[in-house]
Order: C-alpha cells, then sequence, then structure tokens
C-alpha cells in the first residue's frame, strides 16, 4: 500500500515527520513515498493514500490523529477525498505550480515524467534571439515585484557583449507572507535549475548563481541535491544534452540581510561586500556581477521560463489582464483561515481571494486590514478589496503587488502599531548607503512612537509626511522608497488608529 | 568548542576549500560559523592574507549581516520570527512569553546559559505562523503553551 507524505517546510514545521513514524508503527509493510506540498498550507500534513479510485487525501493529519481507517481509505472526519477536486485547488491555474506536491522534489525521472526538461530541449534547438522572441511574446514580467518585462532585460544582456556573463536567481525571498519562492524550490527544484539553463543559453551566459536566503534550509539542501544530479545527468555542466552550451550553477547563502533582496545590494553581497545598494545606471543587464552583464530574475520568472518554452508564449500570454500577462501567484498569509499558495491569471480581486480561497479570519474575528506585497507594500482596507490584481491597477491606487503575498490582519490589529514597526523594519535593514532612507526611518520611528503615546500628534504627523515625502523622493532605492507607503496607507485607511487612546 | 589548535585548522580548511571561488569571503565566513559556532578574531588576520583584503573590509562586511556572531553561542538558538504575518497570528504575545520565560531579551542568552534568543524577519511559513526557528528546525503555530513545551527540554534547571 502506498501513503504520500509531503516534505516541504510547512508540513515538517507541523509533524510530518512523526507523521511518517507513526505511520511505520501501525503498518510497517507500507510503502511510504515523500512528495512537495501543494500549497493548501491549512491542510497540512495532508497525507493522501493510494486507493482503486485514486489517491485519497485526509488532513491535517498529525501522529495522534492518524487511524487505520484512513490507511483503507475509508470515511474520517480529516477526509478530504480527492485533493484536485478541492475548490481551492480546482479553482487555480497552476502553470508554474503544475507539478509541486504531485511529485518527488528529488527524483529526476519524476519531473521529466511531467514535461520536465521539455523546455530545455526546445531552446537548444533554437536560436537564441527566437529564445527571447518567446519570452518576449509571452509578456512575462519580473515576478519578484518590480515587474519589469523579462524578455527586454534578457534582450539587453543577450546584445552586450563581453567575456562573461552571469544568470543570478534572486531566492532571497525576504517579504513577510511570501512563500512561493520557498515551495517552488522545495517542491520542484529541477524547474528553476530548467529555468536558469535556458536563460543562460538565450543570452549566452555559461556560469550562475542561486542567491538563496539562510532562513531557508531546506531550500538549500534541496537545490544543492537537485543542481548534482542534472550534472550527472547532463542538464548542468558541459556540453548540455551533447550540444556545445555549457552552464555552471551553484548556490550562495545570504546572511540575514532583507536588503540583499535588491538586486544591486545582492549582487555586492555575491561578490563578498557589504550589501550596500549600487546607483543605477549602469544597470546590472550591462555592468552587473563584477562588472559584466548579468540576468537578475526572481525564482518564480525563472520558474516559469519552462513552461513558456516547452508550451508556447502564446499559451502563457492567454491568461492574465492588460498587460499583467499570465499567472500571478498569491500567497495568502497571517490571520486567514486557508492560507496557502494560489496561482491564478491576472485579473481577480482581493475579496474573492480572501472570502472564496481564504474563508475569512483564523481567529474568526472581523478582517480589519490587509498588507499586499510584503513590508513595503500598502495596508488595504475592506473598501480597497475589489482592486483587481494588475500590476497597474495595484499602482493606480497606490499600492503594488509586489511578490504576491497577501497578509490577512483581524480588528485586534493597531495601524500605528504596524507603520511604526515598517520604520524601524527600514532602519534595522537598511543598508545606510543613502541618507533619506539610513536617517528617515530612524527619524520615522521616533516620531511614531511619540505618536502612539499621545504626544503632539497633529504636529507629529505633519513632521511624518515629510519625512515620507523625503525618504520616497530621495532614497537610492525600494527600501527607503517604499517604507512610505505600508505608513501613509496606515495613517490614511485608519485614521482613528493614530488619535489619543481615549478617544479610540 | 573548539580547542585552538583544533579552530586554527578549521579555519585554515575553510579559507583552503573556498579560495578560488568567485567571490570567496561569504562562503568562507559561513563554513567558519557552521564549524565554530562563531566568527573567531583569530580568522580576520588569516583570511586578510589569503584574500589580499584589509582588515577593517572583512570586519566591514562581518557586521553588516545580523547573521554572523562575532562571540561563542550557547547550545541552543532560538530564532523567534517578528515579520508581519507572523504578527497577525500573535507573534508579539508569544515574543513577550519568550522573553519572560527565558529571562533574556534579543540578542541574549537565557539565563541558565543554554539558549541564544534572536529575532527573525520571515521564515517563509507565513500561513501557518507564529513561527520559531529552533536551532535550524522550523516549527510552525506556536501558541505560548506550545512554546513551553518545545523549551522545557532545553532549559537546564
Amino acid at each position: 500500500m502506498k501513503v504520500y507524505v509531503p516534505n516541504d517546510s510547512t508540513a515538517l514545521s507541523l509533524g510530518a515527520e512523526d507523521v511518517v513514524s507513526r505511520l511505520r508503527e501501525i503498518e510497517p509493510d507500507l510503502e511510504i513515498h515523500r512528495n512537495g506540498s501543494r500549497g493548501l498550507a491549512w491542510l497540512e500534513p495532508l497525507i493522501e493514500v493510494e486507493s482503486h479510485n485514486g489517491r485519497i487525501a485526509y488532513g491535517p493529519v498529525t501522529a495522534e490523529s492518524l487511524s487505520k481507517a484512513m490507511l483503507q481509505g475509508k470515511s474520517h472526519e480529516l477526509l478530504l477525498g480527492d485533493i484536485e477536486q478541492h475548490p481551492y485547488l480546482a479553482k487555480q491555474q497552476r502553470l508554474t505550480f503544475e507539478r509541486i506536491g504531485k511529485i518527488d522534489p528529488e527524483n529526476l525521472a519524476d519531473y521529466q515524467k511531467m514535461g520536465g526538461f521539455d523546455g530545455l530541449r526546445r531552446a537548444i534547438a533554437s536560436p537564441p534571439q527566437a529564445i527571447v522572441d518567446q519570452v518576449k511574446a509571452s509578456g512575462l514580467r519580473g515576478r519578484g515585484g518590480a515587474a519589469f518585462p523579462t524578455g527586454r532585460k534578457w534582450q539587453t544582456v543577450l546584445e552586450t557583449s563581453s567575456d562573461k556573463k552571469y544568470i543570478v536567481c534572486n531566492a532571497d525571498e525576504g517579504d513577510s507572507g511570501t512563500f512561493a519562492d520557498r515551495l517552488l524550490m522545495e517542491c520542484d527544484p529541477f524547474c528553476l535549475i530548467e529555468g536558469m539553463v535556458i536563460a543562460a543559453i538565450a543570452v549566452g551566459a555559461n556560469q550562475g548563481y542561486i542567491y538563496l536566503r539562510r532562513e531557508y534550509p531546506l531550500a538549500l539542501e534541496r537545490l544543492q541535491a537537485a543542481i548534482d544530479k542534472s550534472r550527472k545527468a547532463g542538464f548542468l555542466g558541459k556540453h548540455i544534452l551533447g550540444s556545445d552550451y555549457c552552464f555552471e550553477l551553484e548556490v550562495r547563502l545570504g546572511a540575514d540581510a532583507y536588503i540583499c533582496g535588491e538586486e544591486t545590494s545582492l549582487l555586492e553581497s555575491l561578490e563578498g561586500k557589504r550589501g550596500l545598494v549600487r546607483s543605477k545606471p549602469p544597470l546590472p543587464a550591462i555592468e552587473g556581477l563584477f562588472g559584466r552583464p548579468t540576468v537578475v530574475n526572481n525564482v518564480l520568472t525563472l520558474a516559469t521560463i519552462p513552461f513558456i518554452l516547452a508550451r508556447g508564449a502564446e499559451e502563457y500570454a492567454n491568461y492574465g489582464t492588460g498587460d499583467s500577462r499570465g499567472t500571478i501567484t498569491i500567497q495568502l498569509a497571517g490571520n486567514i483561515v486557508r492560507g496557502g499558495l494560489v496561482e491564478l491569471a491576472f485579473g481577480t480581486t482581493l475579496r474573492e481571494l480572501l472570502v472564496e480561497f481564504g474563508n475569512g479570519s483564523f481567529s474568526g474575528r472581523e478582517l480589519k486590514a490587509v498588507q499586499v506585497g510584503g513590508p513595503l507594500g500598502a495596508y488595504l482596507p475592506a473598501s480597497k478589496w475589489d482592486l483587481p490584481l494588475d500590476y497597474e491597477a495595484f499602482t493606480a491606487a497606490g499600492a503594488m503587488l509586489g511578490h504576491g503575498g497577501i497578509v490577512a490582519f483581524d480588528d485586534t490589529v493597531d495601524m500605528a502599531q504596524q507603520a511604526e514597526f515598517s520604520m524601524e523594519f527600514c532602519a534595522l535593514e537598511s543598508c545606510g548607503k543613502c541618507t533619506p532612507c539610513r536617517i528617515g526611518s530612524v527619524r520615522g520611528a521616533e516620531v511614531l512612537a511619540r505618536i502612539r503615546q499621545g504626544q503632539q500628534i497633529e504636529k507629529g504627523l505633519e513632521l511624518l509626511e515629510d519625512i515620507c515625502e523625503t525618504m520616497e523622493k530621495g532614497s537610492l532605492c525600494a527600501m527607503g522608497g517604499l517604507t512610505p507607503f505600508p505608513v501613509r496607507s496606515a495613517i490614511n485607511y485608519f485614521p482613528e488608529d493614530f488619535q489619543p487612546v481615549e478617544v479610540k | 568548542m573548539a580547542d585552538t589548535t583544533n579552530m586554527n585548522s578549521l579555519i585554515n580548511s575553510a579559507i583552503e576549500n573556498h579560495r578560488e571561488l568567485e567571490g570567496p569571503l561569504l562562503p568562507i565566513l559561513h563554513k567558519i560559523q557552521a564549524d565554530i559556532g562563531f566568527i573567531p578574531t583569530e580568522c580576520i588576520k588569516l583570511i586578510s592574507n589569503a584574500l589580499r583584503m584589509s582588515a577593517a573590509d572583512i570586519e566591514g562586511v562581518i557586521s553588516f549581516y545580523h547573521h554572523f556572531r562575532r562571540t561563542p553561542p550557547p547550545a541552543h538558538k532560538l530564532e523567534i520570527c517578528r515579520a508581519e504575518a507572523c504578527q497577525a497570528l500573535g507573534a508579539r504575545e508569544l515574543e513577550r512569553h519568550a522573553m519572560k520565560h527565558l529571562k533574556a531579551k534579543y540578542h541574549e542568552i537565557s539565563a541558565d546559559g543554554s539558549v541564544a534568543l534572536e529575532p527573525v524577519y520571515c521564515l517563509g511559513n507565513c500561513a501557518c505562523g507564529p513561527n520559531i526557528l529552533l536551532d535550524q528546525k522550523l516549527i510552525g503555530r506556536v501558541s505560548p503553551a506550545r512554546f513551553d513545551e518545545i523549551i522545557a527540554g532545553l532549559l537546564r534547571n
């Protein structure tokens, strides 16, 4: 009998290994397969039992709640049935994440059975310009948050001549509320590798780095194992699949610096320096790592490339709306019942996600605010939840989609405290190179602390707006430039939280 | 904890195994911290000679990254996520509870000397907070009561 138990960080953090030990006790002859998570975080550990009618899922299972009835595919209060019919999954359009939870992340054959490396084979057979044209035609934009057209970036690197070029994957997923990169790397690591090899062929690079945050120890293990296996199987290294293309890939670890998610700071860090942000221009596509032309793309951007090459740009561009083509990967997080990964074509509203997918707050209280796009994203009240998920619509509303994280807060949240935290976080993580960010954040946090004590609120808010304006317009990068967004949104949408305690 | 001779050989092998890499400094520092538990002052001169970098530049890099520590660590490292998604699920209450329980603030060591308490900003398990990382093991949905269970086996009486 076969049972599938996920082995991603979420399932493990909720006792998946204890479930495995208990399974072995109950049924020593059991064939236990490990797969990644399907991204339905609130149901983890979600086990699936093979039966005549396909896989039958149960979740969230703990070592204590595990029973023999489950192993026979029988009825149980944790029975979920065929998980692919679950509305949370059935309503999604999984393109980048089509394999997660279905395959063993460490098994190269599993990956290839589900279309893995088809995109690479096509890339090897195409001239580099044709690959870049495919990426342009797909409409893919950078999924790290800045949403720059990927094909245009690649075109620049392709056209810039140099003795050496680099592909750098930004896997420094530091935004709170985001875990899509982690899921991809833990549950389908070969997909990221394939995307990077295709990028290398397209622009003429032969060295790549994955800059991974230290906080993701399991992703590190999975990536290293997948790189070794890919190299042995001829998908990496010299003469890839017998062609003239050569590409080496290495994982490098960050060391707890949020700013290193900013691409130029990341490059400095890879070079072994303090992660100080560089002025642009020059663009990294022209002078990037060690001064050479460099593609810097987010994990999801690169992991979407194999789909585009294998199925065609048109297939991808068929999804989405306006200039936001394809799918966006939303991560529902924070105070929400059904937190997890939701990959959908652009255009859905926040409300649909929070209600239909998220099913309201985890605490059972009223939802008060959601922060979209990480710690530099705006806090949005219920009146803004009909915004469609689309890069331009969010920008027009003074918000940003960023890397797609949505953090829900119930009505116990104190928005003045959140605003203060935004400034504190900026002060802590600022690289220190430019004054507006380095000093503005410290002063901003001080002013907010005084406001929260009820001291000179009017004057404080005026000063705070002054600081915000300086940070927004004068900072070198998005850290200082966007910190005013959560701060201002908290003040504008939740003014009652900035009144003296007696009035609250 | 390694003695001095052993420590020097660990430092030298970390340097030798990584010096040929492009941008070798971070991999060297990571390896030293993984093997020794912290970045001892003794290693600065050795790295400086090997990489032809000034000691000041190396110190500057070490101090930039929150991960690197300069003093020997206690037996355990407990990191509590302070980021927004965990805040929304009670991380602030959890950190107050942990500080009271361990009699330590962030960047301090528990009163019994066994646990280093550190803040961390996002562990990527944001749908199942509050989260902690205990000696590299991620644990989700940590209520104060669950925290007490987890920590019970670690503290010395």
